[in-house]
């Protein structure tokens, strides 16, 4: 058995420890946010944090994961009340198919994370290169990045 | 003017929430009870004849089921527009990834086991790989010439045109083929439910799907049903292609009584499917000294693959749109697609048009060196304007934008300055990099070509139900470009009514209209207008019936219930109607080509590696005449996405074929953009409005990708002093020409 937290629940699986991570989540654990484009850790729209850090989860055997943190995108907001990274991604029409989304979400929430206000443009370009999208041209998508950059540095300031 | 109250906002994307919390359900997503995984069996051979399949005895093939050709029910035709591929070979493979058997079982990794269990025994033909290989017919693949189709289009008298001529520049331009790399691989579902068979999938033409399942499955439209899911990505990619899987799917299920489940994985999506046809364009061109046009004669030769799929549609905007965007009174085109013993080529966003726009395009650099004019004052003086005649004769009566997205980008990007300073700048041979700057300026037919859209006879609706819910229904689909959210501003403000109050129907051939297929620019200019009149026409029936319309939530239930009585809903539907002033001619290829066409002009700021080659480009200022952006953040995503896709194709992107098989078809060494690879964009959306577009707009969604490879290569040019006349432009191809 390999226990291993997901989104701050204690999951455990019993199955081949070399599964990949995507497919365990994606089968076993329904958590069906996490997407595959191509298997080969080209693409990104299967990044998950592990420890805080983005991986690709269609990269990762599930035995890699155990005892570690996993994060996915269903970890962020719900529709109803969306994280402000996902606000920020509706308001400046961040996603177009929405295929790379939840991969470009992780990636940029560990980037915010680590640097929060002090994101700028060529820091998100870089924190996202290893994300391909084949809709917006990236444009939207490090803008919706930075307006959530300034939204939590205006709370920074407050608080 | 109507009253817009979300026409020309950035309304929040209707389906944002849910792709921003992972909740958006794509095909692979659905837990669909019981299903089996199916896979495909492909030739390996380019060209041969089948002479046996043999199945593995040590295999446990009782578990699978296992179809070919000979357990399809009705015709093995992919139904398109010609009648020549099969959906399974049968006896014969024309090239290398078709599908021959088909495998379903419980256990998709098992799925895939047993297809390497099965071998083809092939009598291999002569193939014929390339454009020249098959005009000299080396295999014979489609009818006796290999030729798909044939067009040619003539204006004015071309021998008298160049006889006026004080220069002729002649030039040859190719392209290579382009996959659309859409982030979700090909993923289609099907299972049957009381005898209709139920397809789902990720699709862009619900009803060309219904067609082929017709034919394949012997069965009336009442039988057959395709429902769309949330598709990641089309791009073109997925509009003829999901009628084979469809095809393959409903069969499996047909044969193990089960639901079934095929999800290509990135590997065979690039190598079986559809790309960007090839091209090669001769351009040969007569000006005036003073560098007015007189005289074009230009010939287009496109790979259409082994089967004709839509090869003729996409020669035909190619062959439309080859003499460029520039006024000449005497033009001949003609042109050609052809078969090769590859897998077919198909849709592409901008579909032909950006082949032979490339060529339009950059040949204006070489016509600039031979009449030592600057192609900016060349392309001011020839450009479109209103009045302007093009190739096919048609006069262009309004909304003609070229001329301001020009000037725009010119001046946004300091154009006229940064020509000198980077000619300053190369002059040093301390730099370590060449500067250089270029730009295009392209036009876009939106709609169906010619008559198109007079077959198609679209049908799109507005539905009341009687409990006073407001739906919009369209078989038009969202793939990413925000047609739900579009569809709902353009009804909500035909109707005066708020945005929220409406519903856009999922695409389901049994509960909306067909719409035509979600291509060729058309959603919002063509589908847009539909959905508007059936609007109008449900406020014409609030007013007669209910005496207004109403405003409040707690009104519309009164008007339901005054509108529908006893029905369950009320559907206001309508059908496309041609302009009378819109006349085309099939047979002479004269007319009216499009109704309308937007406008695109498109600076590229590059400097290049002088160690490396390598291009980064610095900086894009793109101005664009859309007519009416009717979501302009939307309209703005649709330019910035669709020119990335032309800087892929100019700079990065190029299939590798060996014996007629892409051999790099993985995203590790079929490199699209990423985020670093992208500049930053300077954006003007041009608003010229067509008085036959909802509220002013034309298409938006091709158009971007025609000006990026022209505008690239001008600024290689600039920076080089070489024209390479190739894409991509790659750092080995800028080294070849240095040579």
């Amino acid at each position: 058995m390999i226990a291993l937290t997901v989104n701050g629940k204690k999951k455990s699986y019993r199955g081949a420890p070399f599964a990949r991570l995507i497919d365990v989540l994606r089968e076993a654990f329904r958590l069906t946010g996490t997407k595959e484009g191509c298997g080969e850790g080209e693409c990104g729209a299967c990044t998950v944090l592990l420890d805080g850090e983005p991986v690709n989860s269609c990269l990762i055997p599930v035995c890699q994961a155990a005892g570690r943190k996993v994060e996915t995108v269903e970890s962020l907001g719900t529709p109803e009340k969306l994280s402000k990274l996902q606000q920020g991604f509706l308001d400046c029409a961040g996603a177009q198919c929405g295929i790379c989304t939840p991969g470009m979400l992780m990636s940029a929430h560990a980037h915010l994370k680590k640097c929060g206000g002090k994101a700028d443009d060529a820091s998100v370009r870089t924190a996202l290169a290893g994300n391909l999208c084949r809709c917006t041209g990236y444009q939207h998508i490090v803008d919706s990045v930075l307006s959530a950059a300034r939204k939590t540095a205006k709370r920074g300031k407050k608080a | 003017m109507p009253d817009m109250a979300n026409v020309g906002k950035n309304t929040p994307r209707r389906e944002g929430p849910e792709k921003l919390t992972g909740r958006a359900l794509y095909l692979d997503d659905h837990a669909v009870p019981g299903c089996w995984h199916g896979v495909t069996v492909r030739s390996s051979v380019p060209h041969g004849r089948i002479k046996a399949i043999r199945f593995d005895p040590g295999f446990p093939w009782g578990e699978c089921a296992i179809v070919t050709a000979k357990d399809i029910p009705g015709k093995n035709l992919v139904t398109l527009i010609e009648t020549d591929q099969p959906l399974l070979a049968d006896g014969l493979v024309r090239h290398r990834e078709e599908p021959i058997v088909l495998i379903a079982h419980p256990d998709r990794a098992t799925a895939y086991a047993a297809a390497k269990r099965v071998t083809i025994d092939y009598e291999p033909l002569p193939a014929a790989f390339t454009i020249a290989d098959s005009l000299a017919v080396r295999a014979k693949i489609f009818k006796d010439d290999n030729v798909f189709k044939s067009y040619l289009v003539q204006k004015g008298d071309l021998e008298k045109g160049f006889a006026l001529a004080d220069v002729v520049v002649e030039g040859e331009y190719s392209v290579p083929a382009q996959e659309q790399a859409y982030i979700e691989n090909n993923a289609i579902a099907a299972w049957e439910e009381d005898g209709v068979m139920v397809v789902t999938g990720s699709l862009q033409c619900p009803y060309y799907v219904v067609k082929a399942l017709k034919v394949l499955l012997g069965r009336d439209e009442k039988h057959v049903r395709v429902i769309q899911t949330v598709t990641g990505g089309g791009f073109g990619g997925k509009e003829e292609y999901p009628s084979m899987i469809a095809g393959h799917a409903a069969l499996l299920t047909l044969k193990c009584g089960h639901p079934v489940k095929i999800v290509y994985d990135r590997h065979e999506d690039m190598a079986a499917t559809t790309k960007r046809h090839p091209a090669i364009v001769r351009q040969k061109v007569g000006l005036k000294k003073d560098g007015t046009l007189v005289a074009q004669d230009i010939e287009v030769l496109m790979d259409g693959g082994a089967y004709a799929t839509l090869s003729s549609v996409v020669l035909s905007r190619g062959t439309l749109h080859a003499a460029g965007a520039y006024e000449c009174p005497n033009v001949r085109i003609r042109s050609k697609v052809v078969a090769t013993n590859t897998p077919p080529n198909g849709a592409f966003r901008g579909f032909g048009a950006p082949q032979t726009l490339f060529a339009a395009e950059l040949h204006w650099e070489k016509i600039s060196d031979a009449l030592g004019i600057d192609s900016l004052a060349l392309k001011r003086k020839n450009l479109f304007k209103i009045g302007s005649v093009t190739s096919t004769g048609q006069i262009l009566r309004e909304s003609v934008g070229a001329a301001e997205c020009l000037e725009i980008a010119v001046k946004r990007s300091n154009y006229a300055a940064k020509r000198k300073e980077y000619d300053r700048w190369n002059k040093n041979p301390k730099n370590p990099t060449w500067r250089g700057i270029g730009l295009s300026v392209c036009h876009h037919g939106a709609g169906f070509t010619g008559s198109g859209e007079v077959y198609l006879a679209s049908r799109a609706g507005v539905a009341l139900t009687k409990d006073g819910r407001l739906f919009v229904l369209a078989a038009s689909t969202e793939i990413g470009q925000g047609t739900n959210t579009m569809f709902a501003q353009v009804a909500a403000d035909a109707l005066g009514m708020p945005f929220d109050w409406f519903t856009v129907e999922t695409p389901d051939t049994h509960k909306v209209p067909d719409s035509g297929p979600t291509v060729a620019s058309r959603t919002t200019m063509v589908v847009g207008g539909l959905v508007q009149r059936a609007a109008l026409e449900l406020k014409c029936a609030l007013e007669a019936e209910h005496g207004r319309v109403p405003k409040t939530s707690a009104d519309l239930k009164k008007a339901a219930a005054a509108l529908c009585g006893e029905l369950p809903a009320r559907r206001f539907e309508v059908e496309y109607e041609k302009p009378p002033e819109v006349v085309w001619d099939d047979a002479t290829y004269k007319g009216d080509a499009y109704g309308a066409y937007s406008y695109a002009a498109f600076v590229a700021d590059l400097e290049i590696d002088k160690t490396t080659f390598e291009v980064r480009v610095r900086k894009v200022t793109t101005a664009q005449d859309i007519g009416k952006a009717i979501h302009p953040l939307f309209a703005e995503g649709q330019i910035i996405g669709g020119s990335t896709q032309g800087l892929g194709w100019a700079l990065l992107e190029e299939p590798v074929y060996k014996d007629g098989v892409m051999i790099n078809s993985q995203l590790t060494n079929y490199v699209i953009p990423t985020s670093l690879d992208t500049p930053p964009f300077d954006v003007t959306v041009v608003e010229k409005p067509y008085s036959r577009g909802p509220f002013g707009a034309k298409g938006v969604g091709e158009l971007p990708m025609d000006v990026p490879g022209p505008a690239v290569a001008a600024a290689v040019k600039h920076a080089t002093g070489k024209l390479i006349p190739t894409l991509p432009v790659t750092p080995e191809r800028i080294a070849e020409a240095l040579k």
